[in-house]
This record gives C-alpha cells, sequence and structure tokens, in this order.
C-alpha cells in the first residue's frame, strides 16, 4: 500500500549552532545506509545537481577517514572531509565534517536511520561551533541555489543564440 | 552576556531560546504578560524585557484590554529567515532526489537476488 511519502527534505534550527535536516525514503533502512556509505553509490548522488563528484573515500569505521571531492557546475572543486566517530551499522553514524573552503568551522553531523513499514526516516543533525559557522552553512546553500540560476541563465542565454 | 545586536532584525531576535520560547507560546493565540510568566517559569522583567525586543522588530503586538496589555505574534517578519532556510532545503531536496533514483536501483536489485537474501 502506497501511502504519500514526504518526499521534500525538512530544515530546522533547533538552536543556534544546530541544523537539523529531516528525510523520508521508500525503502528499508539497510539500503539507505548503503546508499550513504558506499563509495560508488555516494558518487551518484552526493552533488545533487550543483556537479558531479569526482573521488568519495570511505573508511567506515570509528575514527576512520572520509573525504568527498565534487566539481561543481561552475568548474571549481568542492571538498569536504571528517572523521567516524560512531558507527552503528544501519542505524547511526556520527561524524565531523569539514569544508575545505572554511576548515575553522568543523560540524559534527548525527545521521540516524530509523524504518517503519519498511520506510526510513533519515535525521541529520549538524552542530557548528558558534552561530556565525551555522550561518555560514546555510549561505552556502544559498549560495549553490545561486550558482544553479545563474548557470540556468546561462543556458537559456547560449539556447537564444 | 549582552547581545548589542537584538534588535536590529528577526534573525537576531529569534536567536535567543527565551524569545523562541515566547514566540510558541503566542502561537496559540494572544496572552498577556502574566500568562507568560506562569508558562515560561521566568521574572517578569525578563520576560518583559524579551517581548520589548520581540516588538522592535515586529514579531510581537500588543493592545490594551482593560488593565491588561495583551501580546501577540506577528509572524510576517519571520519570512526572510524561511526563505533563507528554503534556498539551503531546496539544495538538500535535490540531493535527495537522486539518492532516491539510487534507492529504488537497489531495490531492484535486492529483489532481483531474493531467496539469498537473509
Amino acid at each position: 500500500m502506497a501511502m504519500t511519502s514526504s518526499r521534500t527534505a525538512v530544515v530546522t534550527l533547533p538552536t543556534d549552532r544546530q541544523i537539523q535536516i529531516t528525510r523520508e525514503f521508500a525503502a528499508p533502512r539497510q539500503l539507505v545506509y548503503k546508499a550513504y556509505t558506499t563509495p560508488e553509490l555516494i558518487k551518484r548522488w552526493w552533488s545533487g545537481d550543483r556537479g558531479e563528484v569526482t573521488s568519495a573515500e570511505v573508511d567506515l569505521r570509528v575514527g576512520g577517514r572520509w573525504r568527498y571531492v565534487m566539481t561543481a557546475n561552475g568548474g571549481f572543486e568542492v571538498a569536504f572531509h571528517g572523521e567516524y566517530r560512531e558507527v552503528v551499522p544501519n542505524e547511526r553514524l556520527v561524524t565531523t565534517e569539514v569544508y575545505e573552503g572554511a576548515p575553522e568551522g568543523e560540524a559534527v553531523v548525527t545521521h540516524i536511520f530509523a524504518e517503519k513499514d519498511g520506510r526510513t526516516t533519515l535525521t541529520i543533525l549538524m552542530e557548528l561551533p558558534d552561530r556565525e559557522s551555522r550561518d555560514a552553512v546555510i549561505n552556502s546553500g544559498m549560495e549553490g541555489g545561486m550558482q544553479e540560476s545563474m548557470d540556468h541563465l546561462e543556458q537559456v542565454a547560449i539556447s537564444l543564440r | 552576556m549582552a547581545r548589542a545586536a537584538t534588535t536590529t532584525d528577526a534573525f537576531n531576535a529569534v536567536a535567543e531560546p527565551r524569545r523562541r520560547q515566547i514566540l510558541d507560546v503566542l502561537s496559540a493565540g494572544e496572552r498577556p504578560v502574566n500568562d507568560l510568566v506562569r508558562v515560561l517559569r521566568l521574572r517578569q522583567p525578563l520576560v518583559s524585557k524579551h517581548l520589548r525586543v520581540l516588538r522592535e522588530v515586529g514579531l510581537v503586538d500588543v493592545r490594551d484590554r482593560g488593565r491588561q496589555r495583551m501580546y501577540s505574534l506577528n509572524g510576517h517578519p519571520l519570512k526572510p529567515i524561511h526563505d533563507w532556510v528554503k534556498t539551503y532545503e531546496r539544495s538538500w531536496s535535490r540531493r535527495f532526489d537522486r539518492l532516491d533514483v539510487v534507492l529504488e536501483e537497489l531495490k531492484e536489485t535486492k529483489e532481483d537476488n531474493r531467496g539469498n537474501d537473509e
């Protein structure tokens, strides 16, 4: 019985230093976890439509490192890295996350994979060192959005030539 | 712990957890200050101080009802915050839309392997 899913990500700001992202998936949690932690699969979704993932390194164990590199649509490289702090397969992942363009704002990111009736709710809680870093993360989404609009505009302009 | 910029805009005004609590209470309807004091378990001067900040950025309206001053929520100044977060939300939505495609494929693979799987 297909239920209507809440297929949109919901972002809230629980405190000054936090960002929470929630999304439901029509798949059991071991698959969501697999797509989240397998390099070949990460490469297929992580960039959204903001570019292409050129590298995804995952050393999935406590103390292990991860690093993702994306070539954004504008041609520049964007890289993130961090360390796994807690790894509970199919249930919970706690990582650190650093945007290499702003290495002072290290985030601690908790992922919770909760399954109900074959569907998975993924909750991602990002905790930043201070409000300025938190706001910078939100702003990065805004810049990304701007970039996308500019790209669209460019495509429209090209098509008009 | 003085924060100079609290009254400049709604962003700063809602950065304070107590003020967000006040907005939560007022979202259910207008209240006199004594109600807020009771619900939030704060001293009245502190509640009044927060209400003053919220009024200055236009998040809270006040009217006199007899001898009481009634405070109510005006959500309009929150829209820029909502819009700000929305853009970030969209970039995650696009990412997750692609994750959906990956998951559909994983589900098919799993069904193909049914019998071998657990």
